[in-house]
């Protein structure tokens, strides 16, 4: 019986990635024997997936810097709807494979990109950004250290102006920043090989993190013939949209594509811009900003609770916050400074009741965590500024009459 | 007397009216499993389960609030169904022992009515073959071997011939079921159909074998030969019964994708009296090689019996006939070594000793828990579905499957209603000579008349019509419209009325009837 919830999901995903959905796709079964695959084939989208021909469009930094960014664009080949497989853990020592069935069965969506990345910092970047497109449409969690979101890289080398090299499948690859690292190693690899006389197998193999290299995977044997046939327990699964959903269907049993459409949530991209226009910030802030779970609500938290204006308050989270964040690994929501307690600091600092370098005094304190509010803390150190003219100049004169010396050799510079 | 009646007309009034309790009922059935052993249709009987479902029946009908038509009513069910907490193994060692943690549809659905199972009954191991003789648990003997009807009319070869090795086989796969029923153990079974697993053993036991329009009933816990063409079949003693257990199980499954959606409303039979309204197709084609003179009079004399009512009878044609067996080899192996792939023996089933590698784990179990038949049609299902042989032959195959089930769409359109062919080539033969071919040749021999209405999806059914000269039943088939069960189970119910078939005549079960048998004069068809 298929699952309802995976088809919508597949439908919205397909939508944000700007494909056809097809209004009739097929399942089929595809065979092989291995112990995580209790029926001995799995049920999946060979012939006829859900959606074709999609784009995803991400951005990099040039040279490292936040500054210059790029727009690039991958091509989605097609999102397909499969069976996941059991987990198979091996047991070296005692020899033997302990089998976890819990995750088999399961509904995933198999998203195939066309080979339009150069590096790995691309695939990197292109991967992140449909990260933030499935969290955004509730599709998936996609967390790739618990497996939600698994990552092959498909790499080939060629001289400019030939055909495409023989690609390798690099697997095992659990983090963004693995993927970056396998692609870049396997190219490197391939070159070497290429320059050195040598061929490219077509072939599956695992990204080692602990060395940093792909090596050949040992079960993967040669060519594997799946035996695909028809799924003969799923019939063709048909998507409506508002002109072709019949009269009298029954809405419970059937998906409609324009409704969904209707309801998508705005994907990164646009919040992005929106981002961009209603604040007056960059559009790389504005990448940070969504790149951190959390760090967008905060800024504009932030900002409502503030009179600072929002230019001056991205330096603030991009800066301080979120430095102070990675520093001690702690997530947007784990941050011991709430948004109205910044607010607040910002809000002193703005009235120019405190410097700005009270101002980081104070955030240093905040942190801590001790729940003292900034201006308890900026009364407790006496950091207030001075309003007082005539109090300033007598500390400034007492200043440098103390320091005599110093003062009569700056002035002549 | 109360055994050898129907449903409706005697059991259910009788229960109803406290002449006898449904603990009776099971107790006499119980005892008559035991006294007909020697015929092997049970590989499982659930004693305990089924007093109990008993017990609690009468307390039904005491409280004046019977479930149903069904409730009380012992029945069996073919062991490739799954039952919760009673063993099911299709008949194979791959799944000895194994006991299911939930009911198949159809069989919720008849507990839920109140019906009392008395357990699970023999098959060809995993329902492949047509006579009910390959199965790990041993061949299943018909009935009629020790009616009074064949005994009388066998030439004994020798004064030390036992009658033992005279015994004729049940067809198959369902001859487990079909036994049952025809010897009284159960007034209703289920069987399963794909290729006439249900209709073949019922013309050799001389029982109504239905098979319904796929769709029509829920496979949800029928463990899959074919899932394109399986169908849960009703074994009953009249057609009459065969609409009531049709009417409680048919009807869309949210737990099958392959029900139609549809509403279906039970229905009861009319009485038909005029049959000038009705048109009778006779298919040329089945007229197939080895078709035995007797039944081809048989089909004859039935096809006059409705001219002579009134009834139009034209011969029709369905030319793609002859492909359909081969056509159905491609499709049913390849389904079958997909359907295959999941006895493993790493979850549940037999599991093989070796331990080398997971490879030879697999391979070591395959072996041991399927028997040739099986693993025959693994091998041929898995070449067909080799990326070269794929287009040759599966496509192949399905587009000829489209074509046979055209060439009924046709003939429907052309004005038949109702279609009348012979259910087997023969009546059933002695063991000893059914197996000196094996399960393949007999297998494709013994499905030509009846996988037809497999590959299209139709209802079928198998009349009981007459005895053979040798005194063995012999039973016809009807194939009807898609969907249109009532129109075929009135025709049927017309037809079954008109030949009067003789009741069986065995000794055990007039041992425990405990009341006068009651000669039932035939209106002799033959």
């Amino acid at each position: 019986v298929l699952n309802r919830r995976c088809v919508e999901a597949a439908v919205m995903t397909g939508l944000a990635l700007n494909c056809s959905i097809n209004k009739k796709s097929l399942f089929d079964r595809k065979h092989y024997f291995y112990a995580d695959l209790p029926a001995g084939y799995q049920i999946t989208q060979q012939r006829v997936p859900i959606a074709v021909n999609g784009s995803l469009s991400y951005s990099l930094c040039i040279d490292n810097k936040m500054s210059q960014m790029v727009t690039k664009t991958v091509r989605i080949k097609q999102i397909q709807l499969e069976q996941d497989s059991g987990k198979s853990l091996h047991d070296d020592t005692r020899n033997q494979t302990l089998v976890d069935l819990n995750r088999a069965g399961v509904g995933l969506m198999e998203v195939v990109m066309e080979p339009d990345m150069c590096c790995g910092e691309e695939a990197a970047a292109a991967v992140r950004e449909l990260q933030l497109i499935l969290q955004t449409l509730g599709s998936s969690q996609a967390v790739m250290a618990e497996g939600q979101l698994r990552v092959d890289a498909n790499v080939s080398v060629h001289h400019p102006g030939e055909p495409y090299g023989v690609r390798t499948e690099v697997k095992n690859i659990n983090s963004i920043r693995f993927l970056a690292k396998a692609v870049d190693y396997e190219i490197q690899r391939q070159i070497e090989e290429l320059e050195n006389g040598g061929t490219i197998l077509n072939e599956t193999r695992a990204f080692d993190s602990k060395l940093g290299c792909t090596v050949p995977m040992r079960d993967k044997e040669g060519k594997q013939d799946y035996r695909f046939m028809p799924e003969p327990n799923l019939p063709p699964l048909i998507l409506y949209d508002a002109k072709s959903l019949p009269a009298n269907m029954n809405h419970q049993q059937v998906i409609n594509i324009d409704w969904i459409h209707e309801r998508l949530p705005d994907l990164p991209s646009v919040k992005r811009e929106k981002l961009v226009e209603q604040y007056g910030i960059l559009p790389e802030h504005s990448f940070t900003l969504l790149n951190e779970d959390g760090l967008a609500e905060f800024f504009e938290s932030v900002v409502k609770q503030t009179q600072m204006k929002p230019k001056k308050v991205i330096g603030w989270i991009l800066k301080d916050l979120l430095s102070y964040l990675k520093q001690h690994s702690l997530t947007v929501k784990e941050s011991p400074v709430s948004s109205s307690l910044l607010a607040d600091l910002l809000n002193l600092l703005e009235k120019k009741e405190i410097s700005s370098t009270a101002a980081k005094q104070v955030l240093a304190e905040l942190w801590t965590g001790e729940g003292k509010t900034p201006l308890e803390i900026v009364k407790e150190q006496k950091l207030e500024l001075l309003q007082d003219q005539k109090e300033l100049e007598q500390i400034c004169q007492a200043v440098i009459d103390g320091q005599e010396n110093e003062v009569i050799m700056m002035v002549p510079g | 007397a109360v055994l050898k009646d129907g449903l409706r007309s005697q059991v259910s009034a009788a229960l109803k009216e406290g002449r006898v309790t449904p603990t009776e009922l099971c107790q006499r059935c119980l005892a008559l499993i035991k006294s007909t052993k020697f015929l092997n249709a049970y590989i499982t009987v659930a004693e305990e389960t089924a007093l109990k479902q008993a017990e609690e029946s009468e307390e039904r009908y005491k409280r004046g609030q019977p479930l149903g038509l069904l409730d009380g009513i012992p029945i069996a069910v073919k062991d490739n169904f799954n039952t919760a907490g009673i063993e099911t193994t299709c008949a194979s060692n791959m799944l000895k022992g194994y006991i299911s943690p939930y009911n198949a549809t159809v069989v919720q659905k008849l507990l839920d009515q109140g019906a009392v199972l008395l357990g699970k009954t023999n098959l060809d191991e995993f329902a492949m073959g047509s006579g009910s003789t390959d199965g790990v648990f041993g061949p299943v003997r018909n009935p009629w071997s020790y009616s009074k009807q064949y005994r009388e009319k066998s030439v004994p070869k020798s004064h030390s011939e036992d009658e033992e090795s005279n015994w004729v086989i049940t067809g198959g796969s369902s001859g487990g079921s079909a036994a049952a029923v025809s010897s009284f153990t159960c007034f209703a079974a289920l069987g399963s159909d794909t290729g006439g697993s249900t209709r073949n053993p019922a013309a050799h036991c001389g029982v109504v074998g239905l098979k319904p329009t796929y769709g029509l009933i829920s496979r949800h816990g029928l463990i899959p030969l074919v899932n394109s063409m399986d169908v849960p079949g009703i074994l009953t003693r009249c057609v009459d019964d065969a609409a009531v257990l049709l009417g409680s199980l048919a009807g869309h499954d949210p737990k099958d994708s392959t029900t139609v959606q549809d509403d279906f409303k039970p229905f009861e039979l009319p009485d038909l009296t005029d049959v000038s309204k009705l048109s009778i197709g006779i298919p040329k084609e089945y007229h197939a090689p080895g078709l035995s003179s007797e039944i081809l009079a048989l089909w004859s004399k039935a096809a006059d019996l409705f001219k002579n009512a009134g009834a139009k009878v034209v011969e029709v044609s369905l030319p793609h006939t002859r492909y359909s067996i081969v056509c159905y080899h491609v499709l049913c192996t390849a389904e079958v070594a997909s359907n295959m792939a999941r006895f493993d023996g790493l979850e549940y089933g037999h599991r093989s000793d070796k331990k080398e590698s997971t490879e030879s784990m697999y391979a070591a179990t395959r072996r041991e828990g399927f028997n040739d038949v099986v693993r025959g049609r693994i091998l041929s299902g898995n070449y067909f579905l080799l990326k070269q042989n794929y287009e040759k032959y599966f496509v192949k195959a399905q587009k000829v499957r489209r074509l046979i089930a055209n060439d009924f769409v046709k003939v429907f359109r052309s004005g038949v209603d109702i279609l009348l062919t012979p259910t087997t080539l023969s009546d059933p033969a002695p063991y000893r000579e059914f197996i000196q071919e094996d399960n393949r040749t007999r297998s494709a021999q013994d499905d030509v008349l009846t996988q037809a209405a497999n590959m299209a999806g139709l209802p079928a059914i198998n009349v009981p019509t007459a005895l053979s000269e040798r005194g063995l039943p012999v039973g016809l088939q009807f194939i009807g419209r898609s969907f249109q069960e009532k129109e075929l189970l009135t025709v049927a119910k017309w037809f079954e009325k008109q030949v009067q078939f003789p009741m069986i005549q065995l000794e055990e079960v007039e041992r425990h009837d405990n009341g006068v048998f009651q000669h039932q004069k035939s209106a002799s068809f033959s």
